[in-house]
């Protein structure tokens, strides 16, 4: 399942670059991708997985950039 | 400044409560508090009060600090605590804390707040360039109005609509999913989607796209898609996912930061322990190395590259977009600028893909438009694109009951009798068989372009009509513009036989073409050709590129083997949205130069940031190595050079 998320306070391209891999780390994603341009996000992950990559995911994201909010 | 988010407003307080604090201490400190000094006596050892006075100050620094700075010095401690060393607030936190160890508050606070400004102004600029992209997208329907069964309207959500029900577009409103006229007519506006500015007229009948805006008049329309599959929705939603396929000069950005950070601060280390233990008086002078240490750190900053090159990229597929093309990363954009080869189809892409009666001939005694009479009557109802042109062509057709005892010679032509007389249309080889003889010289004279159609009545003569597949008028000027951006050549393919293939390059000025090709024939001509530029793989490391132009119709092989894929006049063929890489919503031939300029200009910004900002780096590490620059030029060279890159990149959008 293919997923995107809006994020808020996305301040810094560097951290959108490390989420993003950190993201790609966690078992079950097949991809991900984190813009700091249109501040989104977007998880690819298996279906069964799902919601357990996203609260991982975001637990990355308030690793790098404690600031910075996820709406799911 | 009036679209600032609530935290930018209260950094921007904090800002300015610890710029005025500080400027006021710095009155105090030098102008103020010397004097006092004095009246105290030149030679007397420091007063009770001006001890007093110095510690408040301090204190009062600190404070400022902290207001500017307290977020940074948050974000730099759950930074050590989630182990992600090295970002800019361990960097900035280090590089302050360093001043206070060497007794310089003053360049702590000033470094901090400074910092701050810069960093508050970057993330402005990039809101606002943000925004400007959004706007343009901003083609998304907010609401529908649809039509219940007592005949009311009802306003629903996009989402809601369903495939049949019947939409109110009143004057104005956008057109919330693909649908069909089925009352009213009017202008609408395709600006948004195409950057045609001309209004598109439409009436009953007439496919509709969402995204359009609709002119003075009321439509009533059919909904033909659900609002997920409509056109509005797969293309905001191409141009989202744009940004994640990156250029390899982001790639780079992001691969140099990876190695840089940790490499500047190991050198750090190294400039601020090594010097003081090979001078021996490791005391005396760690102070002075340890602050150009920290200068060297805030120096290092990678944020400018990191921001501004994504930023141009991002500009730049935005500039495209405005122009009605949809770019989909911009690793395309890359490829773009170091175009060499275009590849194009003929159909559909240089010609206007539909056939026209390009010129009619008349035997000495009868009348062109008798001809074309005649032939659109033989041709009633043929579903055949020739006799289709030929039917548009005739302004004053007899009436269907003239017409009878239809015969028709598939592939050849056609007979019938019309208004008492026997007419015959078709190739030479119909003519042949009915034994019509066609004089030499009306043959030779229908040599060039099209598909001739030859008439006869009662078994003579009459008259040719010429069918063609007509050039797009701008297609010569497209092809000229596309070599002046340097393009070294361009390849026409096409199914078509060899002479049709041979007058249409000659119309639009290719000289290089390959006619009679089947669809995998077209795959393997630009194999070839990709062969030749070096490497057949899309990912192979060429600076030049091949491009195919096609009209997104049993081409999506090609387009997809080709580096940049281009598909034409694709709006509403979601088939070409999927297998190219860069769509022209519009038919315009033109698009695709300007697309080369746009994509160069991209490429130049973001190289003249990397190069500036390298520049100015590396020649203020090598001074605040040796010392020669302090924490303001440090500064500087950290946010003031950001912001000269986010403004240069900034250039993009306004294209």
């Amino acid at each position: 399942m293919k997923k995107k998320f809006k994020l808020i306070d996305l301040d810094c391209a560097n951290c959108a670059a490390k989420m993003e891999d950190a993201i790609k780390k966690i078992d079950g994603v097949n991809d991900a991708s984190v813009s700091f341009m249109t501040q989104k996000m977007m998880i690819d992950a298996d279906d069964a997985v799902f919601d357990q990559v996203v609260q991982e995911a975001v637990k990355c994201i308030a690793k790098v950039e404690p600031d910075c909010q996820v709406v799911v | 400044m009036d679209k600032l988010t609530d935290k930018q407003k209260k950094e921007l307080k904090r800002i300015i409560i610890a710029l005025v604090m500080f400027i006021l201490l710095m009155i105090t400190e030098h102008l103020i508090l010397p004097h006092l000094s004095i009246s105290g006596g030149p030679e007397s050892a420091p007063q009770m009060p001006n001890i007093i006075a110095g510690a408040a100050i301090d204190i009062l620094y600190i404070a400022a600090y902290l207001i500017v700075g307290h977020d940074v010095l948050r974000k730099c401690l759950l930074g050590i605590k989630n182990k992600q060393l090295f970002d800019e607030s361990f960097l900035m936190t280090v590089a302050t804390f360093g001043a206070f160890g060497c007794g310089e508050l003053e360049e702590a606070v000033a470094v901090m707040l400074f910092y701050q400004i810069g960093e508050f102004f970057q993330g402005y600029a990039v809101g606002r360039s943000r925004g400007a992209i959004t706007e343009l997208m901003s083609i998304a329907p907010d609401y529908a109005n649809r039509e219940t069964a007592d005949g009311s309207t009802e306003v629903i959500d996009p989402d809601d609509i369903q495939v049949g029900d019947v939409l109110v577009i009143k004057p104005g409103e956008k057109i919330p999913t693909d649908a069909v006229v089925i009352e009213g007519h009017g202008f609408i506006n395709t600006a948004a989607l195409t950057g045609e500015s001309v209004p598109r007229s439409v009436g009953e009948g007439d496919q509709v796209i969402s995204g359009c805006i609709n002119g003075d008049d009321l439509l009533r329309v059919e909904a033909l898609k659900e609002y997920d599959d409509s056109t509005v929705v797969q293309i905001l939603e191409m141009v989202e996912t744009a940004a994640s396929k990156k250029s390899k000069t982001e790639n780079f950005i992001t691969r140099f930061a990876h190695y840089y950070t940790p490499a500047v601060v190991i050198a750090a280390v190294v400039l601020a322990v090594v010097p003081p233990l090979i001078s021996g008086r490791f005391t005396e002078v760690f102070g002075t190395w340890l602050l150009r240490a920290c200068t060297f750190l805030v120096i290092s900053c990678p944020c400018a590259l990191v921001i501004s090159v994504p930023l141009a990229f991002f500009g730049g597929i935005g500039a495209a977009s405005k122009k009605g093309v949809l770019v989909k990363g911009s690793n395309y954009l890359e490829m773009m600028a170091v175009l060499d080869t275009v590849v194009t189809d003929k159909t559909g892409t240089l010609t206007e893909g539909v056939f026209r009666v390009s010129s009619t001939l008349a035997a000495p005694g009868h009348d062109e438009a008798d001809v074309i009479k005649y032939a659109a009557a033989v041709e009633a109802g043929s579903t055949h694109p020739i006799g289709a042109a030929i039917i548009a062509a005739c302004s004053d057709p007899f009436p269907g009951s003239a017409v009878k005892d239809n015969v028709n010679h598939a592939g050849k032509g056609a007979e019938a009798s019309v208004d008492g007389d026997r007419i015959a249309v078709g190739t030479s080889k119909l003519f042949d068989e009915l034994g019509i003889e066609i004089p030499a010289e009306s043959k030779a004279s229908g040599e060039a372009g099209g598909t001739h159609c030859y008439v006869a009545k009662n078994g003579i003569y009459i008259g040719t009509v010429t069918v063609a597949d007509m050039p797009k008028a701008e297609a010569a000027q497209a092809v000229k513009e596309m070599r002046a951006e340097g393009v070294r050549r361009i390849v026409m393919l096409t199914g078509d036989s060899k002479e049709t293939a041979a007058e249409t390059a000659a119309a639009v000025g290719i000289s290089d073409y390959r006619a009679e090709l089947l669809p995998q024939n077209k795959v393997r001509a630009a194999e070839e050709l990709l062969a030749e530029l070096g490497g057949e793989d899309e990912k192979a490391n060429r600076s030049r590129r091949l491009a195919f132009i096609g009209d997104g119709i049993n081409d999506a092989p090609v387009l997809s083997r080709a580096d940049v894929g281009i598909a034409m006049g694709s709006l509403g063929s979601d088939a070409a949205i999927e297998a190219a890489d860069i769509v022209i919503m519009d038919d315009k031939l033109s698009r695709i130069p300007a697309v080369i300029r746009i994509a160069r200009k991209t490429i130049g910004i973001s190289k003249a940031n990397i190069v500036f900002a390298l520049a100015v780096k590396f020649v203020c590490l090598a001074l605040g190595a040796v010392g020669l620059a302090n924490m303001w030029t440090a500064v500087f060279a950290d946010v003031g050079v950001a912001v000269i890159c986010i403004l240069n990149s900034m250039r993009m959008l306004s294209e």
